[in-house]
């Protein structure tokens, strides 16, 4: 059938079959995005780019294009620094740990056993 | 770790393999059996990583081939307000397009191999895209049944167990919603316009009837499902029961407008399953495996854009920069 599409009409396509390299592609950017004033910067997700400045343009139109945005940041995924998956235990114990949280404090027994004893 | 590639060399290695350590996989299960999301550098099967990459990949060219038949209609636009809206979809979907690479990448093949993979035909896209938008209802009927089909489909998929995707898809069915709601607001000022209006809907929705069963997929009966993808999570409903779910939610909303079906057989029985004549299956491998009524155009226009911009990206390359998968 003739095409519908005015980017065909409109041009004519070169016939080369040649396809790209992968072996040179754009780095990625881990994506960082603030919501409003005051709260977090949390991660959204990645763009391809090859220097900062096209990486938030790219991060703009991808992680900016609902809701409100306050800022964006990005970070070359090769300087993101993290732990093996494998070592997650680590932090296991840190639930365990009760005595740092506000609850384990629990005085008002021994108030009252005190103020108990010297009523009588 | 630091900056890892998630593709490990004894992962590489592994990748032609099917043997996995017993251990291990019992593990996996279980913390896909707890609920958990599997993340792109904890430890997974070969199989695993090899059906999400395909299906992933898949959903991510069906994003950027999909909007090439509407892109066809952003100058012919009724007006300036149906302009707006469409520009703004079809930017939607390239930037799912690029959501979904991303996920993908994260398991091991970079983006380029996939676009390539595209372009010389190993990798497929949904069966709908290559269908042609003859007139302005075919953008209505896209808007609302194709999207709303792709939105079953994708709402399902986020409860998937593959962490990258399940993000990736709840920020794309969060997006998807507006291009269902334009697109039903479109359906319905044709349906409720002039005579030539409820014309070329109800030609369109003749047209897109069949395409849209073929989108599930074929029936569970010939199709080979996998009990091993459904209890990792990569598959998480049959395609039956996506194709009946839509049409519940979708042929009523058709119906209460007095367009029809061009299908004597559909209807709702008393179980709440919805029988209808078996569309020809032949005609959905045809249209997978390369030869419908746009397939050749629609990679004829991909391939233009890659060949124009490859000047582009070579300005652009600072081949200092060494290349590591994405991180989430």
């Amino acid at each position: 059938m003739e095409t519908l599409d005015p980017r065909i009409k409109r041009l004519s396509l070169e016939t080369s079959t040649e396809v790209e390299k992968t072996n040179s592609h754009l780095i990625t950017y881990e994506v960082f995005h603030q919501e409003k004033r005051g709260k977090h910067v949390t991660h959204v997700g990645i763009v391809h780019a090859s220097n900062p400045e096209m990486a938030l343009v790219m991060a703009k139109e991808v992680f900016g294009r609902r809701g409100k945005t306050t800022n964006l940041w990005v970070v070359k995924t090769s300087d993101v620094y993290t732990f093996s998956s494998e070592d997650e235990e680590m932090f296991e114990t840190t639930p365990e740990k009760t005595f740092r949280d506000p609850a384990y404090y629990k005085v008002r027994d021994r108030i009252e056993k005190f103020q108990n004893k010297n009523k009588v | 770790m630091y900056g890892s590639t998630n593709l490990s060399e004894e992962d590489a290695k592994r990748m032609n393999s099917t043997v996995e350590d017993p251990e291990k996989l019992e593990a996996f299960e279980s913390r896909i059996a707890r609920g958990e999301k599997i993340e792109p550098q904890d430890w997974m099967p070969i199989e695993y990583r090899k059906q999400l990459i395909r299906m992933i990949e898949q959903h991510a060219h069906s994003e950027i081939v999909g909007a090439l038949p509407e892109g066809t209609w952003i100058t012919r636009a009724p007006n300036f307000r149906r302009k707006l809206a469409l520009i703004a979809k079809v930017q939607d979907e390239i930037g799912h397009g690029q959501l979904l690479y991303s996920a993908a990448e994260t398991l091991g093949k970079t983006r380029e191999e996939m676009l390539n993979d595209l372009l010389n035909g190993k990798s497929k896209y949904s069966n709908v895209f290559n269908y042609p938008a003859k007139t302005w209802a075919d953008i209505a009927v896209i808007g609302f049944l194709v999207d709303g089909a792709a939105i079953v489909n994708q709402v399902i998929n986020s409860k998937g167990s593959y962490g990258p995707y399940c993000r990736a898809l709840e920020r794309i069915c969060y997006e998807e919603s507006f291009h269902l709601k334009q697109g039903h607001d479109n359906v319905v000022y044709l349906a409720t316009g002039t005579k030539h209006q409820r014309a070329i809907l109800q030609d369109a929705i003749n047209r897109w009837y069949v395409p849209l069963l073929h989108f599930f997929g074929p029936p569970d009966k010939l199709s080979a499902h996998s009990e091993k993808l459904m209890k990792w999570k990569v598959k998480l409903a049959s395609n039956d029961d996506m194709r009946n779910q839509f049409l519940d939610q979708y042929v009523p909303k058709i119906w209460e407008l007095d367009i029809t079906f061009p299908d004597p057989n559909l209807k709702k029985n008393n179980d709440g399953i919805w029988e209808f004549s078996d569309p020809d299956w032949n005609e959905f491998k045809r249209v997978i495996n390369g030869a419908g009524p746009c397939n050749a155009e629609r990679i004829a226009v991909r391939k233009f854009a890659e060949e124009a911009g490859r000047w582009v990206r070579a300005a652009l390359m600072n081949p200092t920069e060494k290349y590591v998968a994405p991180l989430a």
